[in-house]
């Protein structure tokens, strides 16, 4: 999909705001009973997914995590067909087969989510070293949390990114837990950016909840990797505004440090950016939550006009020959 | 049971045991992630909620996110003396763990030539509950097919209990599956049928030794076998069955292995029909394995084949209406139990 036109902050602010608007609609209608399954809100890390997808091309993929819904959305999978996944409709981005955890479109770059920690690791890297085989300089974004780091697969993943100097860039969203643990618990690093220096590769850390940060950071990381200089890691301090999932009141972490990371939400700061710089006028920046507010009803509408899959769907896509009953 | 009880859900139960073992023998200890951080879930499922407040972060060892090094931990600490616990918070990152499972745990002893012991526990929750191909698995079967391996499923608070503290002083690597859907948060009982999970429980020691089935439902027509969640459904199913004048027996045979050959067998030579049902996919899985197993032993006690009423061959969809297809019912049951019966 190509990326909408106009200026590129206009355009990342957008899409924070679609991906908050979503996040904040998919979870009133789950608590009113109306999505089945989980959820893995991804509200607050807007800033990491929109300053990624960026700067990547339309032809550029990302993999992604349990907590999907950011990334797709930054990617450019339709909010259409995310919220009829939710709802388990057939028009949805996997038809029904996969729900929250595993959102994603290869129509636009998106890999269907693995929700195994870091299992999409290696997968990323086995993209990479595809595309590099065939030339075709396409390069993948390999979307991970802060406690991924810690799996097998991660280490495994990036070594061999690195001994073969892969297009892929992992991006670690550091949000200070993985579920209930904070990291410090689990990792002995104060700057998880430092592991990379273990695979031989750069690592950096930057402010995830500052979208051109993001953004500027990733441009030359991108570049350093689609002209075969090899993966970065890339940290992004970032934080998550809900509970892991549903059913977590959060009391492993006080409201106190939740207000302050809140103080500092990307959508706001860029807003302020594009006011003060001239770029957007007030009333134009409002008209963005306006028009993404009708564009969410649309996508609620949509899917609750779509059909259930039948029972027996369940036995279809099993292998890539048709078989069924 | 004499002594004093108490209605537990099965991950009360499961604390209880945990409790209890941990106060009774200074080796055994808890690792697994998010398991004791304080303010946490204790658990993706609650069970081992406030045991970091009794026994220390120590011994209820928050990991990271690491399970093949959760296995492995546990089966390097269980050949230094200790009695190890471990969990992954679904069954299905087992896989994550394989190598550790399956060619250490499993194999240390024999490799050894017997001089090496590996006390250990995994538990794993299992079941498809609207989470999808990644999070619904019941893997229970990969794991009887590892020699070495002992595997228990229980489905009721004083089963949980006691094989829990049986696995514990087991001397042998244990798989420990728990269903979801069994583990007693209120709203998931009706679901679950007829008799709930929640149960009495003796709140003094007791275990349940590996390898004993037990007849939940005694009946003269057919025999049902199922584990886990599928025992709710098989009960439920004899139970309207009933009412059309058809007597199932039903056996939960609360570990795979070692598995209880006999009392099926007794059961078959009264019935003369067999289904076994199972969440697990068919091909390769658990219900075939007893199929074989009864027809090698039984052939002469039955009348019809041995039907299996399974998962299909599909990985667990999303969407509740293709998951309530996949997974067995109470129908599916009846249907099967009705097919044997009428077998010619
Ligand atoms: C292999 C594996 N282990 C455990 C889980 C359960 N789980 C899901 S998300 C999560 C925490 C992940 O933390 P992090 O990587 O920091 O991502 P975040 O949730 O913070 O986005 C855990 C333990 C899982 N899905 N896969
Ligand atoms: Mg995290």
């Amino acid at each position: 999909m190509p990326q909408p036109p106009g200026d590129p902050l206009l355009r990342m602010y957008r899409q924070m705001v679609r991906i908050r608007q979503f996040e904040e609609t998919v979870s009133r209608l789950f608590l009113e009973g109306r999505l089945p399954g989980t959820l893995h809100l991804y509200a607050g890390q807007e800033a990491c997914a929109v300053g990624v997808c960026e700067a990547l091309k339309p032809t550029d993929w990302i993999t992604s995590t349990h907590r999907a819904h950011g990334h797709a959305i930054a990617k450019g999978v339709s909010m259409d067909s995310m919220m009829a996944e939710l709802f388990a409709r057939t028009t949805g981005c996997a038809g029904g087969y996969g729900g929250s955890m595993h959102m994603g479109d290869p129509a636009v770059g998106a890999l269907t989510a693995i929700a195994i920690v870091a299992g999409n690791a290696p997968v990323a890297a086995g993209m990479a070293l595809g595309f590099r085989m065939q030339a075709t300089g396409q390069v993948v974004a390999c979307f991970t949390g802060d406690g991924a780091l810690n799996e097998g697969a991660f280490h495994e993943a990036a070594n061999m990114a690195a001994i073969w100097d892969l297009p892929v860039i992992f991006v670690c969203e550091n949000n200070l837990y993985g579920a209930s643990t904070p990291i410090a618990e689990v990792v002995k690093l104060e700057r998880l950016s430092d592991r990379a220096a273990g695979y031989g590769f750069p690592g950096i850390t930057v402010d995830g909840m500052d979208v051109q940060a993001v953004y500027e950071a990733m441009v030359p990381v991108v570049e350093r990797a689609r002209t075969g200089g090899g993966p970065t890691l890339v940290e992004c301090l970032t934080y998550r505004y809900t509970g892991h999932s549903r059913n977590d009141t959060r009391g492993y972490r006080t409201r106190a440090e939740e207000a302050e990371w809140k103080a500092r939400d990307p959508i706001p700061r860029l807003a302020a950016h594009l006011t003060a710089s001239g770029i957007a006028t007030e009333a134009e920046v409002a008209a963005i939550a306006e028009e993404v507010a009708a564009e969410l009803e649309r996508a609620v509408r949509f899917a609750e006009e779509s059909p259930s899959p039948a029972p027996e769907d369940c036995l279809r896509h099993v292998f890539a020959e048709e078989v069924r009953g | 049971m004499a002594g004093e009880t108490k209605t537990m859900t099965i991950a009360e139960a499961l604390r209880e045991a945990i409790r209890e073992e941990m106060r009774r023998d200074p080796r055994v200890f808890c690792l697994g992630e998010d398991i004791g951080i304080p303010g946490g879930f204790g658990g993706a499922f609650t069970v081992t909620l406030g045991l970091s407040d009794e026994f220390g972060r120590q011994r209820i060892l928050d990991t990271p996110i690491s399970e093949a090094g959760i296995a492995g931990m546990a089966v390097g600490a269980a050949l230094a003396g200790m009695r190890p616990i471990a969990d992954v918070q679904y069954a299905d990152f087992l896989f994550c763990a394989m190598d550790q499972l399956v060619n250490q745990a499993a194999k240390m002893r024999y490799m050894s030539g017997g001089k090496l012991t590996v006390p250990m526990v995994m538990r794993a929750p299992c079941g498809a509950t609207t989470r999808a191909a990644q999070h619904g698995q019941s893997p229970e079967s990969f794991f009887i097919h590892v020699p070495g391996l002992k595997v228990a499923c229980p489905s009721t608070a004083y089963d949980a209990k006691g094989l829990l503290k049986t696995a514990i002083r087991d001397d042998n690597p244990v798989l420990f599956f728990e269903h979801k859907l069994l583990y007693g948060s209120k709203g998931m009982r009706a679901e679950v049928g007829a008799l709930s999970p929640v149960g009495e429980v003796p709140i003094e020691d007791y275990t349940i030794p590996f390898g004993q089935a037990v007849v939940r439902r005694e009946g003269t027509d057919v025999t049902i076998v199922a584990k886990l969640r599928m025992v709710y459904e098989a009960l439920a199913a004899a139970e309207a069955l009933a009412a059309e004048g058809i007597e199932c027996e039903v056996i939960d045979p609360r570990t795979l292995v070692p598995f209880d050959t006999e009392t099926v067998v007794a059961s078959v030579a009264k019935t003369e029909h067999l289904v076994v049902v199972d969440e697990c996919p068919r091909t390769g899985g658990w219900a075939g394995e007893v199929a074989a197993e009864i027809q090698e032993k039984a052939f002469g006690h039955l009348d019809a084949p041995i039907h299996r009423v399974t998962a299909p061959d599909t990985p667990v969809p999303f969407a509740p209406v293709m998951e309530r297809f996949y997974v067995p019912g109470r129908d599916d049951i009846a249907r099967a139990v009705q097919g044997v019966l009428q077998w010619r």
